[in-house]
């Protein structure tokens, strides 16, 4: 249950360096995390971005060189034929840069999943690149972008100077051919997080704020607000650390924690694959090389469905950020706020 | 011993170990009031923050701020809040004047 006041709640013995502290919490409440079905397959295509967000959980930037290569981008696609997958969520780093998103994102739509493409706007600038939102229109490719807030301040704070007007730019852009226009069939949503290390509002609330202020200001239409929790791992963990917040911003995921946010944990529905098809129980747990339990599948080229949908989960104390509140996806909230 | 001391905030609970009874029936209270109702969580959160800053008390400064971020208000909604909840202590005590007129006027020819 989300609180607006962690200072009178009863304080729990904070320890944050032990991974097991968040498979202790939910023994203690008789639960074994696992999956339930495989609805999507969330890629990684890698860690190139032509941005270095403060908050990015992938530590993302325009120097790594991590990225898919072709053949397996071609066993994804070959997953995605082989078990209709319905869903294939395509992120990064900015996945655009990689040679091979356009080959994916065509591939995958001609065999019937609905593609989703977590775009960072700015990327649509980077040469190359300016076809972007006629891409996804044709490819009937749903967007995903996200914008912490929509003031220039708090978003330039976090995703570098310009972002904001570069973002602005391109919604308009992708406004233009439809997305987040009402009957174009074309779906962009918006993707908050907090601008530090505090909790993310109603999803419900802050959404239409987005909606009325986006509107007014820049005449700007997108579909829903998705609001996501800062994972305290990465670059954002660093960030904690180098300025004190640690240690209260644990306290405060731990003084959230909602077991009503475990039925809609992203983990639970999703197999998420890195750069070099290896697999994993989400995105985070990716970029902590905490690999999907040792007797399971491996990599994209074994994937097998019947041995990864009733799946265990592998955790960690990161775990409390998705059930914090009204808890955390990619998606958004996964519980309706108390 | 240091007067307001940061980590005083975690240990809030604390004030329930001689009643209990009275904590528990303080913080029934205290919570309900901060629920959606009439005015929005995050409305009261801004009121919160202002009456914070109207008593000046450093803890409550320091939750209320938090409590806003986290019903999504901004700096400068925050900026606004404080700005009113000031100014009425100004007004408050500007008003006063009033009474030191009074009191001159009362002895004056």
């Amino acid at each position: 249950m989300p609180s607006v006041l962690p200072i009178v709640q009863p304080a729990p013995i904070l320890q944050p360096r032990t991974d097991a502290a968040f498979d202790e919490k939910l023994a203690g409440l008789g639960i074994e995390l696992r999956s339930t079905t495989i609805d999507t397959l969330q890629v990684n295509l890698g860690k190139l971005c032509n941005q270095a967000c403060k908050h990015c959980h992938v530590d993302a930037s325009p120097t790594r060189t991590e990225v898919m290569t072709r053949e397996t981008a071609e066993s994804v696609v070959d997953a995605v034929r082989r078990f209709r997958i319905p869903t294939l969520d395509i992120t990064g780093g900015a996945p655009e840069l990689n040679p091979f998103f356009r080959y994916l994102v065509t591939e995958a739509q001609a065999l019937g999943a609905h593609i989703i493409v977590r775009h960072n706007l700015t990327v649509m600038f980077q040469p190359g690149q300016e076809s972007l939102p006629e891409f996804f229109r044709d490819q009937h490719v749903e967007v995903v972008s996200s914008l912490p807030y929509f003031l220039e301040e708090q978003t330039d704070s976090q995703r570098g100077h310009g972002v904001f007007s570069q973002s602005i730019e391109a919604l308009r852009r992708l406004n233009a051919v439809g997305y987040g226009i009402a009957g174009s069939g074309l779906t962009l949503n918006l993707v908050y997080n907090p601008v530090g290390a505090f909790l993310p509002p109603s999803q419900n609330s802050i959404e239409s704020d987005f909606k009325r202020e986006l509107m007014d200001r820049h005449g700007i239409a997108f579909d829903h607000l998705y609001t996501i929790t800062n994972m305290p791992i990465s670059r954002f963990l660093d960030y904690l650390r180098r300025s004190g917040n640690e240690e209260r911003y644990m306290r405060k995921l731990l003084d959230a924690f909602n077991p009503a946010t475990l039925d809609g944990l992203m983990c639970r529905r999703l197999v998420s694959v890195d750069w070099t098809g290896k697999l994993y129980d989400c995105d985070f747990n990716q970029m902590l090389e905490l690999n999907v339990a040792a007797e399971l599948p491996q990599t994209i080229a074994d994937f097998d469905p019947e041995k990864l949908a009733r799946r265990r989960i592998m955790t960690g104390r990161h775990c409390f950020g998705c059930t914090a509140g009204s808890g955390s996806s990619c998606g958004g909230a996964v519980a309706v706020s108390s | 011993m240091a007067y307001y001391e940061e980590d005083d905030l975690q240990r809030f609970s604390e004030i329930a170990k001689h009643r209990p009874d009275l904590f528990e029936k303080f913080m029934a209270w205290y919570q309900a009031c901060q629920e959606d109702g009439a005015l929005t969580r995050r409305e009261k959160a801004l009121i919160g923050l202002a009456v914070a800053h109207a008593v000046q008390c450093p803890y409550c400064i320091d939750a209320f701020s938090q409590s806003c971020l986290e019903a999504g208000s901004n700096m400068e909604q925050m900026t606004e809040a404080i700005h009113l909840a000031s100014a009425i202590r100004g007004g408050a005590s500007l008003i006063h004047g009033l009474q030191a007129h009074n009191s001159v006027n009362k002895v004056s020819m």
